[in-house]
């Protein structure tokens, strides 16, 4: 249909307040972050003043006595190694379901699927009693464990719906024509698989990233308290004073570099997410 | 052999899925039997020398006790709300991403931005937003200047929906989208010279085509939502009663260190879960064969 | 009244792409017209024009003598049978016939009456519960075809609907939708690519090619008088074979003879011509007798491949000639060779096809006495491509 000057109008306020929608907190955010302390009350949406005392007070005291950074080092060293796991032991996983026939196949895809709709809290108790049994409360490991139980299940359904489109023939194809089956695995399948393997890596490490509670009932200190249990417990300036800017700052340091990464990934994403959503 | 193939393939399989049951199941299947073992005893942690298998008493002093009936209706309300409106914004935002006619990458774009926000995070900035000395919204026209939206208890949960459903449409959108493409569009033509217009076009075709979509994406977002921690605790810690079932289980184990309670708790959650799932799933007919879990 | 007017119809997309260019055509009351020709020529864009799928860049579209240039398709009176079906996937074969009507606010009992008539016509009685994925393909092209006769509207607009059936199933179709409009009398569009089709079904048959209408009229119209060399090539099948002849003073030379035209009657029009002729105006020496004193040529081919089809024989034979230089034969040939399979043209080497009496005895390799029918020669322009004079009449 031809399109009106209306039309373009009235798409366009659609799509704007969409953008909208979800970039208000964002904007507030970075706003506050950039607010001198003195300004946080004034109730301006953009500050009138720009400041970097916030960000400053954050990475005070190095490593060892900022509140920010060890929690910072924390969250991104356990999404990595759990991230890591997760792909190795959910791309075998995966690659047995979509390619081997074997019973139980639709068993392990039923149990994923109840324990993505699993309630964490009836977990945290017991594993709250057995980690300082076993001392790994308050470690990194004591985190990774029940970040890789309910990754696992988000990565397994990613890989298992990319897994399903690869045409494996290409593997027997690439043996015919003279590859040993080491040479076809690598060659061929690999970089097919690449893509759902980089995807479904994201989603679990923005799971990772995202988790408190957890983080907050399975940590007491900074050895292995990450960014969303260490905002939580955030002081300010004073004992008095209410940590609202180092918080936005923090916010901000954290959430900036995930909006770009999503952004330039975001095609993999949505893929990932709507992976074998609603298979016809 | 053909058996003998297919036996060695079989055990290839297992093999290759073996670790990854074995990490799932440890941190579930274990801890829940342990969680159920907990709770019908009196464990506290603060008096490490009392205790005791107390069989079901934990049980009926959550059941009897008025915050967790509180609890459970502030779960409820919120988990109802909250849905119903990502529903509904969720299928606009679909829509738009659907018919688009330009900037859909943008939109695409926006839309995941609150996905990639640790909800915490988000739940702060709400929180600033609102805040009667810092917040912004206060200064807004048609609000007062002073309303205190964490003074009161059903502003709060306000400001807790607008937060929650802020971080979850946009995945809500993707799913009905991923829905929305599977409709043949020559449907919509054929409608069109059979008369219709276009909003009987959405109730008679889009609607009644995207049922499956709609009741997984309803099915995963509700069980999300009874979930629901993380916005609470930074937004009131739970005050003035807008507790939800989760932060009560966190309170009793983590804070109270009352594993007993704690854990009977945890295990009620456990079949609220179940039994809402099993609703969605025998009572509406959801088909989770091939759904999707997290987000 | 319903007829069915385009005037000066043009159809340009966002891109720029003009896909019906300044298209007039005047559909009676109760005609079946069928629009025809290769993919891409706008056939579809022009039915969806009537239908109002598609905005009209300029010119008119009347239905019953109004301009519905404006008028979105549910107020244009019109049905239409989608290439797919476009069935309602969750709605029965009853719910979906009487879709419309339901919208439209008619009472139960009438739309009960006239879907359970529809079905009658269709022999779809026993499917009425039923859904669209439990039929098979010829059931749900008549839930399809009974959803637009339901409505009883001012015309019938289809898409290829026969496309998507299986060869037996169409030819048995394609006399059930030709009773069927017969008896109902309702004008219809038809869009097809396929020629036997068009020319088995039409009241009259609308030639497009690239966006153009290249000739309008009844079937035996366009095979006897093709104006132009893709008319000619595109219909019938075999194709017409394309050989180039010089024509100086009344006469004119052929690979394969000589022959007066003098009494074919073109005027003034001396040089290189694209000569046609149908592969029925060829036969064996052998056969004819003494057919062969009165008129046409006889000349010597060597025949590189018979197809014998029982009640014909089709020969495949080449013959040697400077190739005329023409633009209008070389894209007709590519598009010919995708859409109909027409003989081959290079430059000094005409492909021809023969169709010869069954008792025929020409064999691979053999070196046929043929002969020509010259009174059924068709001239072109080379340059235009356009008609200089057409076979049938003369003799």
């Amino acid at each position: 249909m031809e399109r009106s000057g209306r039309d373009y109008a009235l798409w366009t306020i659609a799509i704007a307040l969409v953008v909208i929608f979800a970039l208000i907190p964002v904007v507030w955010l970075i706003s506050i972050s950039l607010k001198p302390p003195e300004a946080l009350t004034d109730q301006r949406f953009i500050p009138s003043d720009i400041s970097f005392d916030n960000y400053k007070s954050l990475f005070e005291g190095g490593i060892d006595d900022s509140p920010f950074i060890k929690p910072l080092i924390n969250s991104i060293g356990i999404a990595l190694i759990t991230t890591a796991i997760s792909i190795v032991l959910a791309s075998f996983c995966a690659y047995a379901i979509a390619r081997l026939e074997f019973p139980g196949k639709r068993v392990i895809l039923a149990g994923a699927l109840a324990i993505a709709m699993f309630p964490p809290i009836s977990t945290v108790g017991p594993l709250f009693d057995m980690w300082r049994a076993l001392g790994l409360y308050d470690t990194w490991l004591g985190l990774i464990i029940p970040y890789l139980t309910f990754s696992l299940p988000l990565a397994i359904y990613v890989l298992v719906a990319f897994f399903r489109e690869i045409p494996w023939e290409l593997e027997q194809a690439a043996q015919v024509d003279g590859a040993t089956p080491f040479q076809a695995f690598t060659k061929v399948i690999v970089p097919l698989a690449a893509p759902g393997v980089f995807t479904a890596a994201i989603l679990v490490f923005i799971f990772c990233w995202n988790d408190f509670l957890f983080a907050i009932s399975l940590t007491s200190s900074d050895a292995s308290r990450t960014v969303p249990a260490a905002l939580a417990f955030f002081t300010g300036e004073s004992s008095f004073t209410a940590p609202t800017g180092s918080i936005a700052a923090a916010a901000v340091v954290v959430t900036v570099p995930i909006i770009i990464f999503v952004l330039i990934f975001q095609r993999r994403i949505v893929a990932g997410l709507t992976a074998g959503a609603v298979k016809g | 052999m053909k058996s003998e193939r297919t036996r060695s393939e079989r055990k290839l399989a297992w093999m290759l899925c073996a670790p990854a049951v074995l990490a799932m199941l440890l941190v579930t299947a274990y801890p829940i039997a342990y969680a159920i073992v907990l709770s019908l005893q009196d464990v506290d942690l603060r008096f490490p020398d009392e205790g005791g298998f107390v069989g079901l008493s934990n049980y009926s002093a959550v059941l009897s006790s008025d915050l967790w009936w509180t609890d459970i209706f502030n779960t409820v309300f919120i988990m109802l709300i909250s849905v119903s409106i990502e529903l509904v914004l969720g299928m606009a935002i679909a829509l738009v991403m659907h018919r688009a006619i330009f900037g859909r990458g943008v939109v695409r774009t926006s839309v995941l931005i609150p996905y990639g926000i640790i909800t915490v995070v988000a739940a702060f900035a709400w929180q600033f937003a609102f805040s009667p000395e810092t917040g912004f919204i206060n200064n807004l026209p048609l609000i007062s200047d002073e309303m205190d939206w964490f003074g009161g208890r059903f502003s709060s949960f306000a400001v807790i929906i607008l937060a929650e459903v802020w971080k979850t449409t946009p995945f809500m959108a993707l799913l009905l989208l991923a829905g929305l493409v599977t409709i043949d569009g020559q449907l919509y033509e054929a409608a069109r010279v059979d008369g219709a217009t276009a909003w009987q076009r959405f109730t008679r075709i889009t609607l009644p085509l995207m049922k499956p979509a709609i009741l997984v994406a309803l099915l995963f977002r509700t069980l999300d939502a009874f979930r629901v921690f993380d916005t609470i605790f930074v937004m009131t810690r739970g005050a003035l009663d807008t507790e939800s079932v989760s932060i009560l289980g966190y309170n009793q184990l983590i804070s109270r260190l009352n594993l007993g309670l704690g854990s009977a708790v945890s295990v009620l959650i456990f079949l609220c879960v179940f039994l809402i799932a099993f609703v969605f799933v025998r009572g509406f007919g959801a088909k989770v064969e091939e759904g999707r879990p997290g987000g | 009244m319903s007829e069915i007017v385009l005037e000066g119809v043009t159809k340009t997309f966002a891109d720029g792409f003009e896909a019906v260019k300044d298209m007039d055509l005047d559909i009676q009351d109760g005609e079946f017209m069928i629009l025809v020709g290769p993919s891409g020529c706008g056939k579809s864009t022009a039915l969806r024009m009537i239908a109002g799928l598609e905005d009209i860049s300029s010119g008119e579209v009347k239905i019953g003598g109004e301009t519905v240039n404006d008028r979105s398709p549910k107020d244009r009176d019109i049905a239409m049978v989608f290439q797919n079906y476009a069935l309602y996937p969750h709605m029965t074969v009853r719910e979906n016939m009487g879709f419309a009507l339901k919208l439209a606010g008619a009472d139960k009992g009438e739309i009960d009456k006239k879907v359970e008539e529809a079905a009658r016509t269709l022999d779809l009685e026993q499917h009425l519960d039923r859904r669209p994925a439990n039929l098979s393909g010829g059931q749900r092209q008549r839930v399809a075809m009974g959803r637009a006769i339901v409505r009883d509207p001012k015309a019938f607009l289809m898409d290829e609907p026969l496309s998507n059936l299986d060869a037996k199933l169409r030819v048995q179709m394609r006399t059930e939708v030709a009773k069927l409009q017969s008896k109902l009398e309702t004008t219809t569009v038809y869009v097809t690519h396929d020629q036997t089709e068009a020319m088995t079904l039409g009241d009259r048959v609308a030639v497009m090619r690239a966006g153009v209408l290249q000739q309008v009229g009844t079937p035996a119209d366009l095979y006897d008088n093709p104006k132009n060399l893709f008319v000619a090539g595109f219909i019938g099948s075999p194709a017409m074979n394309f050989m180039p002849g010089e024509l100086s003073g009344g006469r004119l030379k052929l690979p394969i003879g000589e022959v007066d035209v003098g009494d074919l009657g073109v005027q003034g029009h001396d040089g290189q011509v694209i000569v046609g002729i149908r592969p029925e105006n060829f036969e064996d020496v052998e056969v004819i007798g003494d057919l062969k004193e009165e008129r046409g040529v006889t000349f010597e081919a060597e025949i590189d491949l018979v197809e014998s089809l029982g009640s014909d024989l089709y020969a495949y034979f080449h013959i040697e000639s400077e190739g005329v230089q023409s633009d209008q034969l070389a894209d007709i040939v590519e598009e010919s060779l995708e859409e109909t399979g027409a003989g081959e043209i290079r430059e000094g080497h005409e492909q021809i096809v023969a169709r010869l009496d069954p008792t025929s005895k020409v064999k691979r390799r053999d070196t046929a006495q043929l002969w020509a029918d010259t009174s059924k020669l068709h001239l072109f322009d080379p340059e235009s491509g356009d008609s200089l004079r057409s076979g049938s009449n003369a003799g």
